[in-house]
């Protein structure tokens, strides 16, 4: 897919949570395509500290509104000066990036998509082609606590969401990988995207159940084209970039179970 | 418009802004954003004799006005390379310049008499500054003698323009780039990145798996220009300058410091357009200063 450096205007912007900000960009002509699981690398100007442009996966494409919104989680200095940005303002974007998840491949598909913290952002966006597709996406989304879990109505669009707390004040208690839907409803694959522990905890009992699973990975990045080779990830073909050859991965093409991978 | 045109020994570049290795992939990656013709030239990735996976991650670190790495020189080879990389390279209308690096003469000479053979590369830059490996790379471009070792091997099997990459974690990177043009390298280009190290004070270890990197980005450019300077007084064939450039006033600062042509690097990773804007920087400012050719200001410290 081509690439294009785009100027963007922030067509609104709000916080989703105390930490989460929903970014509404758009631009006066249309925007190219971009598929689920890519990624757009943002120029972060409001920043002088903030050096590199930082990758910030697709949440939601939106063609009729010609709307992409990116889900960022204001954490660092870069992604705080990403959260002051105000309606108008100008951010400066390089896109789409990277690979995608894996398409439905047949109607009534059933597939779960696993995301944990601000890692559920390209689960969206993934979960509406999925059920545009004709398959059947349930999202399994895990958070610290209630107030932690980050657009369940927009889920609830394209699929039955379940939920999981480590405090129980939402859906059931603990981890996904303990969420009972695991074990009382078969599917035929597992996306995942989240903090590390957790895809890989997911990839494990994936593995363990014979289930196809891919995972999306936020390696720190420079380049974002695969140029640079800073993003490697250690896969049984050796070190793949996360931004070219990524950030999706099949995880049994990953190294994960090497105890040396921390 | 001015006459860009510039010449590194017999290589012939339409303007003086080239891409520096392991920034700018083999190009291709940045074909979307600009047009590859109209770059000067382009060092592809470092390439040695055999594949090598480079270091663990995390390879990178940003830092103030930069960042570190330490990607170790991953490639899969020069005969990978010249069997599914260079068909793909060969016919894009610039020079196709491609950065060679060993651990020992032989596997520098090696790869380099291989590379010799293909038409579409009309020059290499030898990398003896590579501070992420631990065999080779930047231990040869610490000395005089080492420096020469590599430089001697290469010219022996080597017949096209060569360029020599050095180090500047010298203390007199003047007198390296003399061993150099002493063996007969036909330019030299400098800097490579500087030796740094970066710390996660929660967890009390380094940032970088190997524990140090090369700092690349605008941080480095006054470093950079003041070694140029030194090395352009010390020899007679053309310096290539790089270290922190990210616009036309940085890249003249180069030239008048006596480079004949300049590379971006880590600013490619900021603005994918940037090699063509600052080429176009540089004409209309020997427009606006009435300068006919580029080569007006190279070297015109008063």
């Amino acid at each position: 897919m081509k690439k294009y450096i785009l100027d963007l205007k922030v067509a609104s912007i709000e916080y989703v949570n105390p930490k989460n900000v929903l970014i509404r960009l758009t631009d006066d002509k249309p925007l190219p395509e971009m598929l689920p699981g890519q990624f757009v690398e943002v120029r972060v100007d409001s920043s002088p500290s903030t050096f590199l442009r930082r990758p910030i996966s697709v949440h939601f494409f939106d063609r009729e509104r010609n709307e992409l919104w990116l889900l960022v989680a204001a954490i660092g200095e870069g992604t705080r000066a990403l959260a002051r940005l105000h309606v108008g303002d100008i951010l400066n974007c390089v896109l789409p990036l990277g690979n995608t998840f894996t398409p439905a491949s047949n109607p009534g598909e059933r597939i779960l998509l696993v995301g944990g913290g601000v890692g559920v952002a390209p689960l969206l966006y993934f979960g509406k082609q999925l059920k545009e597709a004709g398959a059947e996406p349930v999202f399994l989304l895990g958070a610290r606590t209630a107030s932690d879990l980050l657009q369940l109505s927009a889920f609830e669009l394209y699929g039955r969401v379940c939920v999981t707390t480590e405090d129980g004040s939402a859906g059931e208690k603990g981890f996904v990988t303990n969420h009972s839907v695991l074990v009382s409803e078969h599917f035929d694959r597992i996306s995942t995207c989240g903090p590390k522990p957790m895809m890989m905890a997911i990839a494990k009992f994936a593995h363990q159940a014979s289930i196809p699973c891919e995972a999306s990975l936020e390696n720190m990045m420079a380049c974002g084209v695969g140029a640079c080779l800073c993003c490697v990830e250690k896969t049984v073909e050796g070190n793949l970039c996360v931004c070219k050859d990524g950030p999706v991965f099949d995880t049994n093409r990953l190294l994960w179970n090497d105890n040396k991978v921390k | 418009m001015a006459d860009l045109n510039v010449k590194i020994n017999n290589l012939h570049l339409k303007n003086p802004v080239m891409t520096a290795s392991g920034t700018f992939g083999y190009g291709l990656e940045f074909a979307d954003f600009v047009p590859l013709n109209e770059i000067g030239g382009i060092i592809v990735k470092g390439t040695t004799l055999k594949a090598r996976e480079g270091n663990d991650y995390p390879r990178m670190v940003e830092t103030p006005q930069g960042m570190l790495n330490c990607v170790g020189l991953q490639n899969k080879g020069v005969d990978y390379f010249i069997e599914h990389i260079y068909p793909e390279i060969k016919d894009i209308d610039t020079n196709m310049i491609v950065n060679v690096s060993g651990n020992s003469p032989e596997s520098y000479a090696e790869t380099a008499e291989k590379l010799d053979a293909l038409d579409g590369i009309p020059a290499i830059e030898v990398n003896i500054s590579c501070p992420n490996v631990k065999e080779g790379g930047m231990s040869f471009g610490v000395t005089c003698s080492g420096a020469s070792s590599i430089v001697k091997a290469v010219r022996q099997h080597y017949h096209k323009t060569m360029i020599v990459k050095l180090s500047p974690n010298v203390t007199d990177i003047a007198s390296i780039a003399r061993a150099c043009e002493d063996e007969g390298a036909d330019s030299v280009s400098l800097i490579n990145t500087l030796m740094g190290m970066a710390i996660d004070i929660e967890h009390r270890r380094p940032k970088l798996s190997i524990r140090t990197g090369g700092l690349s980005g605008p941080a480095v450019k006054p470093v950079a220009v003041r070694m140029v300077n030194d090395v352009a007084k010390a020899v007679k064939i053309p310096v290539i300058g790089l270290g922190g450039i990210s616009t036309a006033e940085d890249a003249i600062e180069f030239l008048m410091a006596g480079a004949t042509a300049i590379q971006i690097g880590t600013a490619n990773f900021l603005d994918p357009q940037v090699t063509i804007k600052v080429r176009d920087g540089i004409n209309e400012w020997l427009d606006s200063h009435g300068c006919k050719s580029i080569y007006e200001i190279i070297n015109c410290l008063s």
